[in-house]
């Protein structure tokens, strides 16, 4: 299939299934970069950091990185509208039709079975993200990369603890590549 | 056409004026739309926020477009919404334009490298928020293990697992009226 539709087919399937906001779009992305050459797992961090060290929301930065990666501007341009068409189409007709819509009892049962499903699917994501990011490929297998490793426990505690977890994101971006520079990760 | 521009105006501004989405953008939709604009009370915006947060799609957006609906129809809707993106599309596009251009630069690999870390740390405390917010009676922790066994261990299509977990929400609402 040609590639720009694909794009469009992916990011109206992560728009109408994504539940949750921002990161409930992690694990679509996740596929994408295992099923099409568009952009690698190591790059789909890249866009993590990115998408939350930029205005905007996380979601809709994270579809334009991709689409950018994948098919250029227009990529992104193509990738955002896809992403936003489903829930624009749904919100409309609740508008419309539906007062009480987050009071009916259906809606609310269904909205319990997903949201702990979204929790267990991010962590599954991001299990995946630390077999890329920390661990290295090497001919004897795969090896743990320490320093990094290292980073990421110092900076989930920071993130834990009161005076520092108000941090914006940004921050902890910008002490990571810090501490990547300096000690040669 | 005035208030089109308005609208598409003001979703720009709280677009490129939030970072990160979801409940940060708050404050910055009450600002601007309740205290500035009084385009809606702040009643029917805490509404719009929970219809936005049980339906599919990104928050900040379904928010926008239900705001937009609300006050100029389906144009508005749109208009809104189109204003929410364009902050983003422009600054994502001229920071990946910029990156692809530095990637080759070894400073800029190992800064990369440590990102990346940083990436999974900062996804685990995501993790660990959602769990502590979604995992709150032993119905929601069985479908959260239930899930992570399918997702981590078969390859079933994440759009299957979201539709299944929606369809054990509502058969257990049905059998014992549990699911809350």
């Amino acid at each position: 299939m040609n590639q720009a539709l694909l794009l469009i087919f992916e990011f109206f399937k992560t728009g109408l299934f994504a539940i949750g906001g921002g990161p409930a779009t992690i694990p679509f992305l996740m596929d994408m970069a295992e099923k099409y050459p568009w952009f690698t797992m190591q790059e789909l961090s890249d866009m993590i950091a990115i998408s939350e060290s930029t205005p905007g929301p996380i979601g809709i930065n994270m579809a334009t990185y991709a689409g950018f990666r994948s098919l250029g501007l227009f990529g992104g341009l193509v990738s955002t509208l896809s992403l936003v068409f489903p829930s624009v189409v749904i919100i409309i007709l609740i508008a419309k039709f539906l007062d009480g819509f987050q009071e009916n009892r259906i809606v609310k049962a269904v909205f319990a079975g997903i949201r702990p499903a979204v929790t267990a699917l991010i962590a599954v994501a991001v299990i995946q993200l630390i077999q890329v990011s920390l661990f290295t490929e090497e001919a004897g297998g795969s090896v743990f990369n320490y320093k990094s490793g290292a980073l990421c426990v110092i900076i989930f505690i920071l993130m834990q603890w009161k005076k520092t977890k108000k941090l914006h994101p940004v921050v902890w971006f910008l002490l990571a590549a810090a501490a990547g520079i300096l000690f040669q990760l | 056409m005035k208030e089109l521009w308005e609208l598409y105006i003001s979703f720009f501004r709280i677009g490129i004026l939030t970072f990160g989405g979801g409940l940060a953008m708050l404050p910055m939709l009450k600002y601007e739309l309740v205290e500035k604009r009084s385009w809606i009370t702040e009643n029917t915006l805490l509404d719009c926020y929970a219809i936005g947060q049980c339906t599919p799609g990104i928050i900040a957006v379904n928010t926008a477009t239900f705001v937009g609906y609300k006050r100029k129809g389906i144009s508005g809707g749109i208009i809104a919404t189109l204003g929410m993106v364009s902050p983003s599309l422009l600054i994502i596009t001229v920071v990946a334009v910029f990156l692809q251009a530095l990637i080759g630069e070894p400073l800029v690999q190992h800064a990369l490298v440590g990102i990346r870390g940083g990436v999974c740390g900062l996804m685990l405390n995501t993790v660990y928020m959602l769990a502590k917010k979604s995992l709150v009676n032993p119905f929601c922790i069985a479908v959260c293990a239930g899930t992570f066994l399918l997702a981590f261990f078969t390859k079933l299509p994440t759009v299957l697992i979201i539709v299944l977990a929606g369809a054990v929400g509502v058969l257990c609402d049905r059998v014992i009226g549990g699911a809350k």
